[in-house]
C-alpha cells in the first residue's frame, strides 16, 4: 500500500482565506482604477475638452454599424415573447393584455437588456482589443510622449458614443420587437385593433424613457470596462485576448447587476 | 487643445536650449521585488549624442521613461531643459514633451492612421497650422528621413526599417530640441541599421538636436557615440568617451564588448 506522505505545511499553497483575500483586493484595486479613469474623462467632458472627431468616427463604429444586429435580435425578442403569451393569454381569454405585456417587456427589460448583451459582445471586445493592441505596442506611451491623453483622446470618445448610442438602438430594439411581436400575435388571430389598444393602455412613456436611461447606464459600462480592459492589456498577443474576452464577461456581469438596482429605482 | 506657432524649418537653431540639456541625479526605480534603477547619474550636454549600452533588462530603457515622464522615480531627480519631469504637473509636463521627441523601439506608429496622418498628427494637435502647411510639413518630414511618397500607406503595410524612419519624421514634426531613440536598430537588418544610424548623425549634423540613445548594439553605440554609458543590474558602471570605455578595466565592460565583438565576427 502507497503511504501518502504529508506536506510540511510551510510547502502547501495559500490557505483559501488568503487566496480570497487577495481576489477581493484585486477587485478593489480595478475598481480603484477604473473609476479612476471614469473621473478623468468626467473632467475632460466637464472642461469641454471633446475629440469630436473621433467621438463621430465612435458614434459610427458603436451605433451606426450595431443597427443591423440590434434589428435582427429585437424583432426576434419581441416575436419570441409574443409566442410565449400568446397561446396562453388566448386560452384565458386575455387577449387585451398580449400587446401590453409584449411592449412593456420590450420597453423595460428586453430592449435595454438583450441591446446591450448584442453591443457589449460587438463593440466592448472590440474595443478592449484595439486599445489593448495599442497598450503592448507601445502605442498608448506614444500618445502621452505626443502631449495627448489617452483617457481624453481614446476613452472619453468611445464613452460619449456608446452612452448616446445605446438608447438610440434601444428604441430601434424596442420598435421591431412591438412590430414582431404584432406580427407573432395577429397571425395567432389577436386582431389589429386589440393588440393596439392594449399597448395603448398598458405602455406609458414612463417606462420607456426608464427603460432608454437603463440603455445610457449599459453604453457607459461597456465603453468604460472595454477601455479599461484595454488600457491595462500586457504582455502582447495573449494579454490583448484575454483582455477582449475579460471585457465582454465583466461588462455582462455588471449589465445584469446594474439592470437590477435599477430596476428598483424605477419600477 | 495648445495653440504654437509654425515650426522652424529644419535647419534652424535649436532656441533656448540650456548648455545641459538633461541631468539625472541619483535615480531610484522599483517595480515589485526588482529593482530596475539603483542610484543612476548622467549629464547630457546641448548638441551631443549620448548612447547608453547595455543588455536587455539593464534598466536603460526604464531611464529613457523617466526622461519623458513616462515613469515616476521613486528616488532622485530628472531635469530636462532645467526642468524637473518627475514633479511637473500634466499640463507642464505636455508642455515640455513637445520639446522633446521619441523614437519607440517598435515605433509605436498609430495601426488606424496612415504614414502622413502619423507625421501629421503632433502637427495637428499642437499647432493652429492650416491644413495646407501640415502637408508640406508631413512631406518634408518624409524626406528628411528619405520616405518621400510613402504617405498614403498604412504602418502596416511597412517594413521594420520603414517603419522606424517613420517614427522618427514622427518624433522630429514639431522640430524638439531633444530626441530619444529607444533601440532605434534592433530588429532590423544590419545594412538598414546603419540607415538608421546615418539618419540619427544627420540629424545632429544638420539639426543640431541633442539625442539619447539606447542600445545593445555595439556598432551603433561606438558610430553614435560622444558620450558612452554602460548600464549593467540598473547601475550605469561606465561612462565617457568611447574610447574610455573600450579601455575601461571594469570587468562587465570588457566581458560586454568582449561578447559582443564576438558576435559581430561570427556574424
Amino acid at each position: 500500500m502507497v503511504r501518502m506522505r504529508q506536506q510540511p505545511l510551510a510547502s502547501r499553497g495559500p490557505g483559501a482565506l488568503a487566496v480570497i483575500g487577495a481576489a477581493v483586493l484585486h477587485g478593489i484595486a480595478h475598481t480603484g482604477r477604473a473609476t479612476l479613469m471614469l473621473l478623468d474623462a468626467l473632467r475632460w467632458l466637464v472642461r469641454g475638452r471633446l475629440e469630436v472627431r473621433q467621438t463621430i468616427l465612435q458614434m459610427n463604429r458603436i451605433g451606426v454599424d450595431s443597427v443591423p444586429i440590434v434589428l435582427v435580435t429585437g424583432a426576434f425578442t419581441g416575436m419570441t415573447l409574443a409566442h410565449h403569451t400568446v397561446r396562453q393569454f388566448i386560452d384565458f381569454g386575455a387577449q387585451v393584455f398580449i400587446g401590453g405585456l409584449v411592449t412593456l417587456s420590450m420597453a423595460r427589460e428586453a430592449g435595454p437588456v438583450f441591446t446591450a448583451i448584442t453591443v457589449a459582445g460587438r463593440v466592448g471586445a472590440g474595443m478592449a482589443a484595439e486599445i489593448g493592441a495599442m497598450a503592448v505596442t507601445e502605442q498608448i506611451d506614444a500618445l502621452r510622449v505626443l502631449a495627448t491623453d489617452p483617457v481624453r483622446y481614446l476613452v472619453l470618445p468611445r464613452l460619449l458614443a456608446a452612452a448616446l448610442a445605446l438608447p438610440l438602438l434601444t428604441m430601434f430594439a424596442n420598435l421591431v420587437g412591438g412590430i414582431g411581436g404584432f406580427a407573432i400575435a395577429t397571425a395567432y388571430g389577436v386582431t389589429e385593433g386589440t393588440f393596439m389598444a392594449s399597448v395603448q393602455r398598458f405602455l406609458v412613456p414612463y417606462d420607456l424613457i426608464a427603460g432608454l436611461v437603463k440603455a445610457f447606464f449599459f453604453g457607459v459600462i461597456i465603453a468604460a470596462v472595454g477601455c479599461y480592459r484595454g488600457l491595462h492589456a500586457e504582455g502582447g498577443a495573449d494579454g490583448v485576448g484575454r483582455g477582449a474576452t475579460g471585457a465582454v464577461v465583466t461588462s455582462l456581469v455588471l449589465i445584469l447587476v446594474c439592470n437590477y438596482f435599477l430596476n428598483l429605482l424605477f419600477f | 487643445m495648445t495653440a504654437r506657432s509654425a515650426p522652424a524649418p529644419p535647419d534652424a537653431p535649436t532656441g533656448d536650449v540650456p548648455e545641459t540639456v538633461v541631468v539625472v541625479s541619483d535615480l531610484w526605480k522599483r517595480f515589485g521585488e526588482t529593482v530596475a534603477l539603483a542610484g543612476v547619474s548622467l549629464v547630457v550636454r546641448r548638441g551631443e549624442i549620448q548612447v547608453i549600452m547595455g543588455p536587455s533588462g539593464c534598466g536603460k530603457s526604464v531611464l529613457l521613461k523617466h526622461l519623458v515622464g513616462l515613469l515616476r522615480p521613486d528616488r532622485g531627480e530628472v531635469l530636462v531643459f532645467g526642468q524637473p519631469v518627475h514633479t511637473l504637473a500634466v499640463p507642464d509636463l505636455d508642455a515640455l514633451r513637445i520639446r522633446i521627441g521619441v523614437v519607440f523601439q517598435s515605433a509605436a506608429l498609430f495601426d488606424s492612421l496612415s504614414v502622413a496622418e502619423n507625421v501629421a498628427f503632433p502637427l495637428r494637435r499642437h499647432t493652429s497650422l492650416p491644413e495646407a502647411e501640415i502637408a508640406a510639413g508631413v512631406r518634408d518630414m518624409l524626406a528628411v528621413v528619405e520616405m518621400d511618397g510613402t504617405g498614403a500607406l498604412m504602418p502596416a503595410a511597412l517594413s521594420g526599417g520603414m517603419r522606424k524612419r517613420v517614427g522618427i519624421a514622427r518624433a522630429l514634426a514639431l522640430r524638439p530640441s531633444l530626441i530619444l531613440y529607444d533601440e532605434p536598430t534592433a530588429g532590423l537588418d544590419p545594412l538598414t541599421g546603419r540607415t538608421v544610424d546615418d539618419l540619427i548623425l544627420r540629424l545632429r549634423r544638420e539639426m543640431g538636436v541633442t539625442s539619447v540613445v539606447v542600445t545593445h548594439d555595439l556598432v551603433s553605440a561606438f558610430l553614435l557615440a560622444d558620450h558612452l554609458g554602460v548600464m549593467d543590474a540598473g547601475q550605469l558602471i561606465a561612462a565617457g568617451r568611447p574610447d574610455e570605455i573600450l579601455a575601461s578595466p571594469h570587468p562587465f565592460v570588457q566581458r560586454f564588448l568582449a561578447t559582443r565583438t564576438m558576435e559581430v565576427a561570427r556574424t
